[in-house]
């Protein structure tokens, strides 16, 4: 070993001059973005919480607000297309917020020879998904820019909704004692995408889980189930998402890994790409932390609800390891779950 | 049969840990020596259900861990070079050089892409004449037919705009260079099954002859491991000292001779530097001189390199099995996988990315 004297500095390879695409995956890299460069510039009370959708107060109303940007390539995917994704996606923040969805706006920014009628499907599915969920889109936008400075169009939205009365969520509410509850299978919407983009069929074809899961929220609420914590698992996946809760509440995490819902289709296919399922982005679920008395009943009630037939309890929160997410595998052992560092990288054997 | 429950079955699983604690009289030191193994068993948590006196040591079958820092700063040059299309397996991306890696050049304008297979490069270099395709081809006896194919294809399809920097290692003289070392604790391997669906067992029994030591092929389910750690303990415990298959499914004694024809055409052994432990004699292979015109580092000249390690690495020593990650001064604090200063912190298949991954904390009864 070298003589500690003459130790150097390792060159912080970590501390990136220009913005890298890891930067967008949701996980840490998108965490230390966030908190190094749009914190400290914009820093307030209501942005500080870091929630999917902000709850404000307007006139007497408890509103949930929140805004998303949809960069998905291909534009079209088995199961949705960037237009449902965009109208899902935008309603799912503000349910996770315990609100009831009420209006959308949307931005489009349209690359140069873009095809027209595939901007009219675009647009098409958007309405039919808003006009399903009961949300209306009340504005809108469109930039157009030169040809090879998009991929077709990007999206951005807007949402509000009304917070409902009985609703009181947050990362910090979760409490040891409670059950974690997914809505139903995990990984669909990231290996469809993928399988598509990529051009990897697999035996069975994904199909996108994309879908509004306000309704699977309302029915929670509806039942009076005490629910502490709501958020869509979409970047970062499973893993992404129990990772900041218990970062944000300082409770571990103690997933039962046999329980969780992860189809076969999808297992085949991260194995084969050496992805983590768990990592894998949902675009139609929603992770439940309810009181450990209410669990089972939460589960009957989500099962009841369309969308929510796979809903399942796949772990607890536990006073041990705070701020951590800790698996317990088939055969016995532990691991820990970890936060994805950015973009998923298929391995390479 | 899918096989993604048969080997992950908890009561078989329960039999087989049980018969290992049964047969288990005194400690044995077994190095598992493919990456994808540590990874399954760290993932599995398959170590902290083994007798104590049973260790693990994680071996140097990473390849994205053992390419040289060297080759890592020329593909670099390389990728930021303007009109190449540089491709790559998605775990090269991270990997550090000496200052940068693929995905800074990416966001410095290089025309850097994952691809799944080489034979998607060489799709790339017919789709586009007017660019230079480089496909960054690291891998053990795993990966090389697949890049042989790709080289052969190229030049049956006459493309001029292909090329591969060839970085391939090989597993057996691995092994020997690791218990030829007076530091060695390795008393049994479990080798990698996929390695030996392409090459078979036939390099494998002379070492296991020459050391005295088991080797016992696995594959990655966790049953697949299970099974071959029992083997081993039970030839440690009983003196023998055999080559055992115990990934009959997919392995055959001589490999896939295919493929194995196909690799002698195209490459050929040549003595290649491990990053952390050093050169190797005969433990990779090259290009053969009549392929030449399809290896990247003499067609693109980009002048001298200077790799830098960082001295806090002791990546090298993780890699023997002479230190476990944790032992390393610098894992978990100047090395994370955000800020890696060594390869093995980058890949899944690294020995301390796993750790750092699954295994932060002695986990209680959680």
């Amino acid at each position: 070993m070298p003589d500690p004297a003459d130790w150097s500095c390792p060159t912080p390879i970590g501390t990136r001059g220009e913005v890298v695409m890891g930067h967008g995956g949701g996980g840490r890299l998108t965490a230390e973005l966030v908190a190094e460069v749009f914190q400290p510039a914009l820093a307030n009370d209501t942005l500080d919480r870091m929630a999917d959708a902000a709850v404000v107060m307007a006139g007497g109303a408890r509103l949930a607000m929140t805004t998303d940007a949809f960069v998905v390539r291909p534009l079209f995917f088995p199961g949705g297309d960037i237009g449902t994704l965009a109208v899902h996606g935008t309603i799912n923040d503000l349910a996770c917020a315990g609100a009831t969805p009420l209006y959308l706006t949307a931005a489009f920014v349209i690359e140069e020879g873009m095809s027209m009628r595939d901007l009219a499907r675009i647009a098409a599915s958007m309405g039919a998904a808003a006009r399903a969920a009961g949300v209306t889109v009340v504005a809108g936008d469109t930039k157009v820019v030169d040809r090879g400075r998009g991929d077709g169009v990007y999206i951005t939205t807007a949402g509000v909704g009304l917070v409902r009365p009985d609703a009181n969520v947050g990362p910090e509410r979760a409490q040891v004692g409670d059950a974690v509850i997914v809505s139903g299978p995990i990984g669909q919407h990231g290996v469809a995408v993928m399988s598509v983009r990529e051009g990897i069929e697999f035996g069975t074809p994904v199909v996108s889980d994309t879908a509004a899961v306000h309704q699977l929220v309302a029915a929670l609420f509806d039942a009076g189930i005490d629910t502490h914590v709501l958020r869509d698992p979409t970047r970062g996946g499973v893993a992404g998402t129990l990772n900041e809760i218990a970062d944000a509440s300082g409770i571990g995490i103690v997933v039962d890994e046999p329980s969780v819902p992860v189809p076969d289709a999808v297992r085949s296919a991260c194995a084969l790409l050496g992805l983590d399922p768990y990592q894998v982005a949902n675009e139609g679920r929603v992770i439940a932390f309810v009181s450990g008395a209410d669990a089972d009943r939460a589960v009957q009630v989500l099962r009841s609800t369309t969308g929510g037939a796979g809903a399942t309890i796949i772990g607890r929160v536990v006073g041990d390891h705070a701020g951590m997410v800790v698996g317990r595998t088939a055969i016995g052992g532990t691991r820990i779950i970890d936060m994805p560092l950015g973009e998923l990288l298929p391995r390479i054997c | 049969m899918r096989y993604l429950d048969e080997f992950n079955d908890p009561a078989l699983a329960r039999r087989v840990l049980d018969e290992i604690h049964r047969i288990t009289t005194r400690p044995w030191a077994v190095m598992e020596v493919c990456g994808g193994q540590t990874h399954s068993i760290i993932r599995h948590g398959i170590d902290q259900l083994l007798p104590d006196g049973i260790e693990l040591l994680h071996g140097p079958g990473c390849p994205v861990c053992v390419t040289p820092l060297a080759t890592i700063d020329r593909a670099l040059a390389i990728a930021a070079l303007p009109g190449v299309i540089f491709c790559s397996f998605g775990d090269m991306l991270r990997v550090p050089g000496s200052t940068h890696d693929l995905f800074s050049v990416k966001s410095r304008g290089g025309d850097v892409r994952i691809v799944y297979s080489p034979l998607d490069a060489v799709r790339l270099a017919a789709q586009h004449p007017d660019r230079e395709v480089v496909f960054f081809a690291v891998g053990f006896e795993t990966t090389a037919p697949a890049n042989a194919l790709a080289v052969d294809q190229a030049r049956r399809q006459g493309l001029t705009n292909f090329s591969l920097i060839v970085s391939h290692v090989l597993v057996p003289p691995a092994m020997e260079a690791i218990l030829s070392s007076p530091r060695c604790r390795v008393q049994g391997f479990l080798a990698a099954g996929h390695v030996c669906a392409v090459m078979g067992l036939d390099d494998y029994h002379p070492l296991a002859a020459r050391h005295q030591v088991p080797v016992v092929v696995t594959g990655f389910e966790p049953l697949d491991l299970l099974d071959g750690i029992r083997r081993v303990v039970a030839q440690l415990e009983q003196g023998n000292a055999e080559v055992e298959n115990a990934y009959q499914r997919v392995v055959t004694p001589h490999g896939n001779p295919a493929a194995r024809a196909l690799l002698d055409a195209v490459f050929e052994p040549c003595t290649r530097d491990w990053r952390g432990i050093g050169p190797i004699p005969l433990s990779g292979w090259r290009l053969r001189s009549e392929y030449h015109s399809f290896d990247a580092e003499t067609r693109f000249d980009v002048g001298h390199i200077n790799a830098v390690e960082s001295p806090l690495c002791h990546s090298g020593e993780v890699l023997q099995g002479l230190i476990t990650p944790p032992e390393c001064p610098a894992f978990g604090r100047e090395c994370t996988p955000r800020t890696p200063l060594g390869a093995t912190m980058v890949s899944d298949e690294g020995a301390c990315a796993a750790y750092h991954a699954h295994r932060r904390i002695t986990v209680g009864n959680a």
